[in-house]
């Protein structure tokens, strides 16, 4: 439908259900499909920058993990470039792609990416954020893409105008992942309940 | 640069009670709204070189030689939009469907319907120049789904979009005009504006029709479009 200035109208969500697996992750689902998965490697040997993992879990309003979910990734490089389209500053390590999807896990629900850790990148105002990795979740139940991010521990987060918007203080430990081991970082994602993880409407 | 608002009056709410699994994948609390920053206003790239010849023809993309996939042959095609009407190229669209009989390729599905073995179900293009895209593929069935004791799904296609920016990022449905289980879903009635439900069902395209061949559908997807910036905003004195 036309507004009376001509603008169109933005296409409605609807949730990607439970069978997202058949057209997001087709090797993954078994299908006889000729490519790998997209978003399966975001990184090779010439990649620059330190080699992180970040795994993880999404929980429902009872705690339980979600086994048929699928989390999206975008991120900078270790310069803390976008890679290849958009970012006003270059066009970033050729070596990195930024981009990782993962299906969770369907006994365990969950997720891993093998990537780096990345650079810091310009905020509102041109003022630098702290280093973090963008998600985006969806699956059965899910309406509407959920996004937020995950920041790094141990990082000065004072400065990062974007965690100061969140009114609610406390919440930002929500946006945090764990270091298990050196490199090893976990980010647990709950959609509901007193740990209800930060979403953002961006 | 930033994009245009997600437009609340347009998208489902997260919580929408009968669609069942919303009620505990919901948050209930208030979003945090973010001014775009760079992480948001970029996006990854798909170059054409990705798609393989067979990628957008679900027809034969999973079939045995000399076989293709049983159903009703249909061509679902339309352009990828921005707000202003402009599209959207090098756009990345994978989608995914049931079967014929209303049964998709999965470990989780078991539904009655068999399986063909020539229809995978999983499709992939990129928009062209115009932000035009097509697919070729068989008309998916209706099928029942565990939500109250009788919901069944209207004929639908999965559609995933990559505009050029992670904040466009869209995951929707297109269903088939004219099919009456459509008012009856409660996954589409998450969507609580009748025009909006309107725009994600595709018009039957005689101009597009391949004669003694396949049907065409059209179905055209808006993405959030930038945001003028006629003025820029400077602290004074600077």
């Amino acid at each position: 439908m036309h507004d009376p200035l001509g603008y169109l109208k933005q296409t409605p969500s609807q949730t990607a259900g439970p069978y997202l697996h058949i057209g997001c992750t087709p090797v993954g689902a078994g299908l006889d499909w000729p490519h790998a998965d997209l978003g399966a490697t975001m990184i090779s040997d010439e990649t620059r920058g330190e080699r992180i993992s970040i795994t993880g879990c999404v929980h429902d309003g009872m705690e339980a993990p979600l086994r048929d979910a699928l989390i999206e990734i975008w991120q900078a490089d270790a310069q803390g470039i976008h890679p290849r389209r958009g970012d006003p500053r270059g066009t970033g390590d050729p070596f990195f792609t930024g981009f990782g999807r993962c299906a969770s896990d369907p006994e365990t629900g969950e997720f891993r990416f093998e990537t780096i850790r990345p650079g810091r990148v310009p905020g509102p105002g041109g003022v630098m954020m702290a280093p973090h990795v963008s998600f985006w979740i969806v699956a059965r139940g899910i309406n509407l893409g959920l996004h937020t991010r995950m920041y790094f521990p141990h990082d000065d987060l004072s400065g990062d105008l974007v965690l100061a918007r969140i009114e609610h203080r406390d919440r930002i430990a929500t946006l945090i992942a764990q270091e298990r081991a050196p490199g090893a970082y976990h980010f647990e994602i709950f959609l509901q309940g007193p740990r209800e993880t930060v979403f953002f409407d961006i | 640069m930033s994009f245009t608002e997600r437009d609340t009056t347009r998208h489902p709410p997260a919580l929408a009670p009968a669609y069942k699994s919303s009620i505990l994948r919901s948050p209930q609390k208030p979003l945090v709204a973010l001014p775009a920053t760079l992480s948001e206003l970029t996006g990854p790239v798909f170059g054409h070189e990705i798609i393989g010849p067979q990628d957008a023809d679900l027809t034969v993309n999973h079939a045995r030689a000399g076989h293709s996939a049983i159903g009703p042959r249909i061509i679902v095609h339309g352009r990828i939009l921005d707000e202003d009407g402009r599209g959207v190229p090098d756009a990345l669209i994978e989608i995914w469907q049931a079967n014929a009989g209303g049964r998709y390729r999965h470990k989780r599905d078991g539904y009655l319907a068999p399986l063909d073995p020539d229809f995978g179900g999983c499709g992939r293009t990129i928009s062209d120049a115009d932000g035009a895209y097509a697919f070729r593929s068989i008309q998916p069935g209706p099928y029942p789904w565990p939500n109250r004791a009788n919901d069944w799904r209207p004929a639908h296609i999965h559609f995933s979009v990559f505009g050029h920016a992670f904040a466009q990022r869209l995951i929707t449905q297109m269903y088939f005009a004219g099919d009456p289980l459509i008012g009856l879903c409660p996954i589409v009635n998450t969507i609580p504006d009748p025009q909006a439900i309107d725009s994600l069902t595709a018009r039957l395209d005689m101009r597009a029709t391949q004669p003694m061949d396949a049907i065409a559908w059209r179905f055209d997807i808006v993405l959030r479009g930038r945001r003028a910036t006629f003025f820029e905003n400077r602290p004074e004195g600077t």
